[in-house]
């Protein structure tokens, strides 16, 4: 026997509601049943943060969560960073920067760091690395990641 | 990758939760799911039913009485560690929590869940043995108070009843004067600790030790109190070499090993952390002293 139950969320501002099963995880409801692929699975078990996304504002890693935890939420992935066809300033400062290689980490990186930056506009290097140490990204190297976060956040308060 | 089927829940009530535990067999509760997705994703717990403490009102809160801080279950580790009673009470919470995962881990996990967990070297079992915890366990029978001690049975495991579910923490609040020492290793930043030792103090006018509180975790099962010392050690002068006899009775607990890291490691950690946490706790207090 199959327990399902109603979902109704707003993902990048759109509202969906759809019938899932309980134990669907609020990443696969995101590639699986939105399609939008953008939030990559690398453990599925809380240690690489590829799948972080942004719950209620929070990032969270949404393979240690229930879809159904996230009903009545607003949820926020990669997808919605860009405007319009343009990058968001932190997307630009890693092409910039050279902050993705392969690019799989990168979803994850993006999020946190999103939320990181609203939090802290005035971070030194050591933060951002604190703040990073939830994501393992196995191929560009943490440096240009960091420089492409501190770079946005200088650009921010217009140096 | 992927849970097995189960029914899910969603009460809305302390007295709602404890009817379902009360009556369905095989329940786990999950609470920010942070340690109970994995296993859950590995299908190393495969439970019937599964009941969210999420949707649960009223326990998510820290309240000062008197000498104690009362802590919800359900509260968010980035809530406490974002908490200006805790900043000003109990500055060691802090320190500890900036160790307990990442920031989006602490989002999501909450102390109770940290607690009912029961890593042997999780941060906050360390600061539940290192400040005297009383535990509330809620059933639809009304709830019990069990001490740190009664609470923790053994590895991963609690005394708490299929029944019941852990409804609230308290911890003991020190004088304004105290200093505090946490000091931890972990082959990663965010990883469980390999050995993590805590450490309290007060010092009299005098400049001797007035009270004193030690926790080793990660050494055991459970997280260590030097009860005996922290006893004897009052009107010693909290300098080198008392750190350095505490930092032998540290390393005096027998230690477990894995396939990871052998007892003597834990041991030669557990002496080295105890020194520096004993230290750095007597610097704080001594500042403290003279503020
Ligand atoms: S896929 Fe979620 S943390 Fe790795
Ligand atoms: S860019 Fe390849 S893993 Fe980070």
């Amino acid at each position: 026997m199959t327990d399902t139950r109603t979902l109704s969320i707003t993902v990048n501002g759109t509202q969906y509601t759809r019938e899932i099963e309980t134990r669907r995880t609020l990443a696969d409801f995101l590639r699986l049943d939105l399609k939008l692929t953008g939030t990559h699975l690398g453990c599925e078990h809380g240690v690489c943060g590829a799948c972080t996304v942004r719950v209620e504002g929070q990032a969270v890693r949404s393979c240690l969560m229930l879809a159904v935890q996230a009903n009545g939420k607003s949820v926020a992935t990669v997808e919605g960073l860009a405007r319009d066809g343009n990058l968001s300033p932190l997307q630009n400062q890693f092409w910039e920067h050279h902050g993705l290689q392969c690019g799989f980490c990168t979803p994850g990186v993006l999020m946190t760091m999103e939320e990181f930056l609203e939090e802290n506009p005035n971070p030194t290097e050591a933060d951002v690395r604190d703040a990073l140490s939830g994501n393992i990204c196995r191929c560009t190297g943490y440096q240009s990641i960091v420089d492409a976060v501190l770079a946005t956040a200088a650009q921010a308060r217009g140096e | 990758m992927k849970p097995s089927p189960f029914t899910y829940h969603a009460p809305a009530t302390p007295a709602e939760l404890a009817d379902l535990l009360g009556t369905l067999e095989d329940a786990r509760v999950i609470a920010g799911g942070q340690s109970l997705m994995p296993m859950m994703n590995f299908r190393f717990v495969q439970p019937a039913h599964l009941i969210d403490l999420n949707t649960v009102q009223g326990l998510d809160y820290v309240e000062r009485r008197g000498d104690v801080l009362e802590i919800g279950a359900a509260t968010r580790q980035r809530f406490l560690q974002r908490s200006g009673e805790i900043a000003q009470s109990m500055p060691i919470l802090q320190e500890a929590l900036s160790h307990v995962g990442h920031r989006q881990t602490r989002a999501r996990g909450t102390i109770g869940g940290s607690l009912c967990h029961f890593d042997p070297s999780a941060e906050l079992v360390n600061m539940a043995a290192l400040h005297d915890a009383t535990l509330t366990l809620t059933s639809a029978a009304g709830d019990r108070e069990v001490s740190f001690a009664e609470f923790g049975v053994g590895y991963l495991t609690t005394s708490v009843q299929p029944e019941e579910f852990l409804s609230a923490v308290r911890l003991a609040v020190w004088p304004r004067h105290h200093g505090h020492g946490f000091e931890e290793f972990a082959f990663r930043h965010g990883d469980f600790a390999i050995c993590a030792v805590s450490c309290l103090m007060t010092l009299d006018p005098g400049g001797t030790i007035e009270r004193l509180a030690i926790a080793v975790s990660g050494v055991t099962e459970t997280p260590v109190r030097l009860t005996q010392w922290e006893a004897d050690l009052r009107g010693a002068r909290p300098d080198a070499e008392t750190a350095a006899a505490l930092a032998s009775a540290a390393a005096g607990i027998e230690a477990m090993s894995d396939a990871y890291v052998s007892a003597a490691y834990r041991t030669h950690l557990a002496r080295v952390l105890t020194r520096r946490a004993f230290l750095k706790a007597a610097e704080r207090a001594k500042e403290k002293a003279s503020a």
